[in-house]
């Protein structure tokens, strides 16, 4: 090898960008999606109604006993099945990450919830509050006030999980890097690059949550 | 719906039954290796964050951080395609050429790394939780700072860490799937070389989920008698089991 070449990045870096703006924008959707859904089973994890509380309990063990490229090739698979035409690659990437990383997000949603004290439900229905308006005005907007740690350092691995949607050929950062080394030549400068990027991103992300826990524990 | 016409047969007709055992095999064999080096190196990098000497803590952190915070997928390729164009020119040659297997041994170097850098924090945490004076009292009773955390603090943390290590282990077999995209023909690529061959996907897919999930059960049985082998009387309380 020649010694290194940094041209190669600024050569493509509108390309690579394209690439990471992808990246960003099947985060975007993983994390938002995953945690609404996340929400709604993390719900029906604590829900007493048996038909309520084994389906989500059977789609929370199974997903995360699934690796998550399978699942990746699951929705590829399936969700062009279920719509009867081709969705095409970034439809189907957000499907599954939002059905994957909603069974991860409900786990930290039931931990949330049941940090709550009891007390604040009765107190609620004592008011006469019902069970939506218990769950939407009182003890949600507690429980993701103390799940923010977990939700970041989740929003992390979420936003390095959206490296894998490279297995169906979806043009995102590292599938961009690996185009352009694939015509360059250049592996060495391409994926330390990434590397960077990426560190840059998730290490400013969980120094963001650990300062949010440490201001946390301080406040109690 | 669009067409599709379900052929569960696939699965175990010949060859394609055969390729899915190959691909377990390898699944289960990289799994285990790399389980084993990312613990034994997790454990070293997470004791480095606690102690008295200064070097040693930096290093932990700044090897925790690197590789935490970059995907599994990018360190995998790093290592695969760029990592070897550093060494000299005859060692690659070897890599690529000589050394039988060199994606599996690649992928064990890669998934060992990244799995140790989070075994590290939570060894780390374990020890943080360990009262100081048990350091203390074994120093006093003559051990080197060695012999203390060998005999004393790392034993500790690792059973107090027990119940986070059985989800490492378990995400460790998880991402040897990852392995396919640098080609080692473990369980994913075997499901998906089905699928290119038949295109039954959506049967190769299942039966690749099939296989995950039990090797999950199995982990959780393994570690669950690991633990229970291992329970430090009076101090871990699990109520019930899972």
């Amino acid at each position: 090898m020649g010694g290194l070449d940094w041209v190669v990045i600024q050569k493509n870096l509108p390309f690579l960008m394209q690439g990471l703006l992808t990246t960003f924008q099947l985060a975007l959707v993983a994390i938002s999606g995953g945690l609404l859904l996340g929400i709604l089973v993390g719900m029906a994890r604590l829900s007493s109604i048996r038909v309520i509380y084994y389906p989500a309990t059977a789609f929370v063990n199974i997903m995360r006993s699934l690796p998550l490229i399978l699942v990746i090739f699951w929705f590829y698979f399936l969700v062009p099945v279920i719509a009867g035409r081709p969705m095409g690659d970034f439809f189907s990437a957000c499907v599954a990450f939002v059905v994957f990383e909603a069974a991860y997000f409900a786990e930290i949603v039931r931990a949330g919830i049941q940090s709550i004290s009891s007390g604040q439900v009765q107190a609620a229905y004592s008011t006469g509050f019902n069970y939506g308006e218990t769950m939407r005005y009182i003890i949600i907007p507690q429980a993701l006030r103390n799940m923010v740690p977990s939700l970041l350092t989740q929003a992390v691995v979420v936003f390095q999980d959206t490296s894998l949607a490279y297995v169906i050929g979806l043009k995102e950062f590292l599938r961009s890097a690996s185009i352009v080394d694939a015509r360059e030549m250049r592996s060495l400068e391409l994926y330390a690059f990434v590397g960077i990027v990426y560190f840059l991103v998730c290490f400013a992300m969980s120094k963001l949550s650990k300062r949010l826990e440490a201001k946390r524990g301080h406040a109690q | 719906m669009l067409s599709y016409n379900f052929n569960w047969s696939i699965i175990w007709t010949e060859p394609y039954g055969q390729w899915m055992l190959q691909g377990i095999w390898v699944t289960v064999r990289l799994g285990f290796i790399c389980w084993f080096i990312a613990l034994a190196l997790g454990i070293i990098i997470g004791t480095f964050r606690v102690t008295p000497f200064r070097p040693l803590r930096i290093f932990g952190a700044v090897y925790t951080e690197v590789f935490r915070d970059i995907p599994l997928l990018v360190q995998l390729f790093f290592w695969y395609f760029a990592a070897p164009s550093i060494l000299p020119k005859s060692i690659e040659m070897w890599l690529y050429r000589g050394l039988p297997d060199s994606e599996f041994w690649i992928v064990v170097v890669g998934l060992s790394i990244y799995t140790s850098s989070r075994i590290a924090e939570h060894i780390r945490a374990g020890m943080q939780s360990i009262s100081q004076d048990q350091y203390y009292a074994a120093l006093s009773t003559g051990f080197t700072h060695f012999q203390t955390y060998r005999f004393i603090i790392i034993p500790y943390a690792v059973r107090i860490v027990m119940p986070p290590l059985t989800a490492e282990c378990l995400t460790v077999f998880k991402n040897t799937a990852l392995a396919m995209t640098v080609g080692v023909l473990e369980t994913t690529f075997m499901s998906q070389q089905i699928e290119a061959y038949t295109f039954q996907g959506i049967e190769a897919t299942t039966a690749a989920s099939l296989v995950y999930m039990g090797i999950t059960l199995a982990v959780v049985f393994l570690m669950g008698l690991v633990e229970k082998r291992l329970a430090v009387p009076g101090l871990i309380t699990r109520s019930g089991g899972r």
